[in-house]
């Protein structure tokens, strides 16, 4: 029920969150999760409340899943001074360090991953029983920043999970025509660490998957990575058609989504019935529209705000010059 | 009390002391542990704070780099060490779109307290790729402070106020000045951040520099006294942020002013300095800024040809004469 729910917040919020986009209500890009919603719910669910989290450009999903606001967040896509960065990150650039430490989403594919290592570092070095879980996508996983971070972790048996969370596509490039292997969890091998692929399309499979790895990791034998196969019903970004991709990618991935797909689950089972769904669905509606309005209604930050929060200390001087 | 010590010594110390001051403090970089680094700056330092706080990291700037942010993220106080500044193009992302911007895009929430110490610049014969001044890059960065100490004083005070700061220090660090031995206080100090120093005063022209070319600046000196004219050589020991203060108060006086640098001349710190001045002192001066800095080409090999591209007090002298018409 908990994972229906968190699945539902998710698309509600990106749907709500593309069509504020469509109306022209939101300033630069935003990158929708719809399709993917699955694997963060999953994954942190995994999650004690105090585990490190980063994040990626595609990134709302996550935040919500471990268990940010939605007026905040819907703020922040406002570029209001009620955003959880007060405006300046945007959509691509959520965090909540100190309350649900996350240490926030990239817009530079890949470069969480280093991040998180350090995270995971930071975790070594004090003793401390954290995770960090680690974001990414399959395109990520071509970067350099990939290897040199999941070597060091290996190296140094760190406490962190690289989630891959593999939609097939880089913008509009299909990963198998830029990547020799079937799979991107295969390249645990290299660095010999647990990997493992499994179905992003279902939460609980999610679940148990990271589960395995966030608790292999807390008991100091270092990182793995799972690699969740998930689909991403929308372009790259809000407005890109996606034309480049078959009608079979869209076919498959409207049979395996995970949100009616669970519905349907919860109502065989006998676990929730249709008046009970209906409540979350309504709630859940009910808390966006409130997020929107608090969005909508919250204001832009003062300019003067331009040129606070550069640096901690002596920042007047340091932005004059 | 004072004792006499080389700038590379002073730089270990600063580390030292500061990591027995706080167990928050590390060392990450390329060769920092076993071998204590290439220029013998950590010797013996794993052996006392162990492999957790003297990390030998793997050859992957971009990683141990971008792991520096996290660990920062986290309250962690990493000292990392590029072998060579020039080694920054492959861990550009790191330092310039994550340490710099991550406290100003989350909004003020985010505090990466990390240095990035840059052993930099030229005259070791190491060609194009190990002999760069890229103070402009990190200077251009809103959210780094850099700073570019010349002296075993300043190096050491400055790495002291660097790694108790809150914000990403840029440490910059001419590899041809760390066998310099120098007195330094005895007792424990810091130098803030942010504060010129005059290292020598006069009253007919106000040279402006940094780093190595400040002891080409008092050779100048020392040069142009002789002939009776009074230079005034002002460190700037950090570039961001800039002690304007201490700039208005030698030009107002002197009302002449060149700056000297290591830098590629295009584009340069010192072309900044010289830009603001330009447009702020303009009423002071009694003629145009010039500035003394590197060619606009590769850092060569050979040592003829290298010697070409950084400024000598010759240069410096013939400047000083050109900007008073002398």
């Amino acid at each position: 029920m908990n994972m229906y729910q968190t699945m539902l917040r998710i698309r509600a919020f990106e749907t709500k969150a593309a069509e504020c986009f469509t109306k022209g209500m939101l300033a630069g890009n935003i990158h929708l999760c719809i399709g993917q919603e699955a694997v963060p719910t999953g994954a942190c669910m995994a999650l004690e409340p105090d585990d490190y989290m980063t994040s990626t450009h595609r990134g709302h999903g996550h935040c919500i899943a471990k268990g940010a606001s939605l007026d905040k967040m819907l703020a922040e896509l406002f570029g209001k001074e009620t955003g959880y960065c007060k405006g300046k990150g945007g959509s691509m650039h959520i965090a909540d360090v100190a309350g649900l430490h996350s240490l926030g989403a990239n817009g530079i594919v890949g470069a969480g991953i280093p991040i998180a290592a350090g995270s995971a570092l930071a975790s070594k070095i004090y003793g401390d029983k954290h995770v960090t879980l680690c974001f990414f996508g399959d395109s990520a996983s071509n970067q350099g920043t990939f290897h040199e971070a999941v070597n060091m972790a290996a190296a140094w048996k760190l406490p962190v999970v690289f989630l891959c969370e593999n939609n097939n596509y880089g913008v509009s490039v299909n990963i198998h025509s830029v990547t020799n292997t079937d799979t991107i969890a295969v390249r645990a091998k290299a660095y010999d660490i647990p990997g493992k692929t499994v179905d992003g399309n279902d939460p609980v499979v999610v679940y148990e998957a990271v589960k395995k790895a966030v608790d292999y990791a807390r008991e100091g034998n270092g990182p793995s990575i799972v690699e969740c196969m998930t689909f991403r019903h929308q372009g790259h970004y809000c407005g890109d058609p996606a034309n480049y991709r078959p009608a079979s990618y869209m076919e498959e991935a409207h049979e395996k989504d995970a949100i009616p797909n669970m519905r349907k689950r919860l109502l065989e089972n006998g676990v929730a019935t249709e008046e009970e769904l209906q409540a979350i669905e309504a709630a859940v509606q009910e808390e966006l529209e409130a997020a929107y309005v608090f969005a909508d209604t919250s204001a832009y930050p003062n300019p003067a705000e331009a040129t606070t929060d550069v640096y901690s200390s002596d920042n007047e001087r340091s932005v004059v010059r | 009390m004072s004792k006499k010590i080389s700038i590379s010594k002073a730089i270990g110390e600063a580390m030292h002391e500061e990591m027995l001051r706080d167990p928050n403090v590390i060392i990450m970089g390329e060769d920092m542990g076993k071998m204590g680094n290439v220029f013998g700056i950590t010797v013996g330092f794993q052996e006392e704070f162990g492999e957790n706080r003297v990390i030998d990291t793997p050859i992957s700037e971009s990683g141990f780099c971008g792991m520096a942010v996290g660990a920062a993220m986290r309250g962690i106080r990493p000292v990392v060490e590029l072998m060579y500044d020039d080694f920054i193009t492959v861990a550009a992302d790191p330092i310039l779109n994550q340490a710099a911007k991550m406290r100003y895009m989350t909004g003020g929430q985010a505090t990466v307290p990390m240095v990035l110490r840059l052993p930099m610049g030229a005259g070791r014969r190491n060609a194009g790729q190990h002999s760069q001044c890229l103070e402009n890059m990190f200077c251009h960065t809103p959210g780094l402070k850099v700073i570019a100490p010349s002296t075993a004083k300043d190096a050491k005070g400055l790495l002291k106020s660097a790694i108790r700061d809150d914000d990403p220090v840029i440490c910059m660090e001419h590899k041809l000045l760390y066998a310099k031995k120098e007195q330094i206080p005895e007792e424990e100090y810091t130098i803030p951040l942010g504060v010129a120093d005059v290292k020598r005063e006069g009253s007919d022209i106000t040279i402006i520099t940094w780093s190595r070319e400040v002891y080409f600046a008092l050779e100048a000196a020392e040069k142009l006294a002789a002939e009776g004219i009074q230079a005034e050589v002002l460190d700037l020991r950090t570039l961001v942020p800039l002690d304007w203060d201490a700039i208005v108060a030698s030009v107002s006086k002197t009302h002449n002013v060149i700056v000297v640098s290591e830098e590629v001349k295009r584009g340069s710190y010192a072309a900044e300095i010289s830009a603001q001045i330009a447009e702020e002192l303009f009423d002071e001066l009694d003629a145009p800024v010039e500035r003394v800095c590197g060619l606009n080409i590769v850092s060569p090999f050979s040592p003829t040809l290298e010697d070409e591209n950084f400024p000598h007090p010759e240069n410096i002298v013939a400047a000083v004469k050109k900007v008073l018409n002398r």
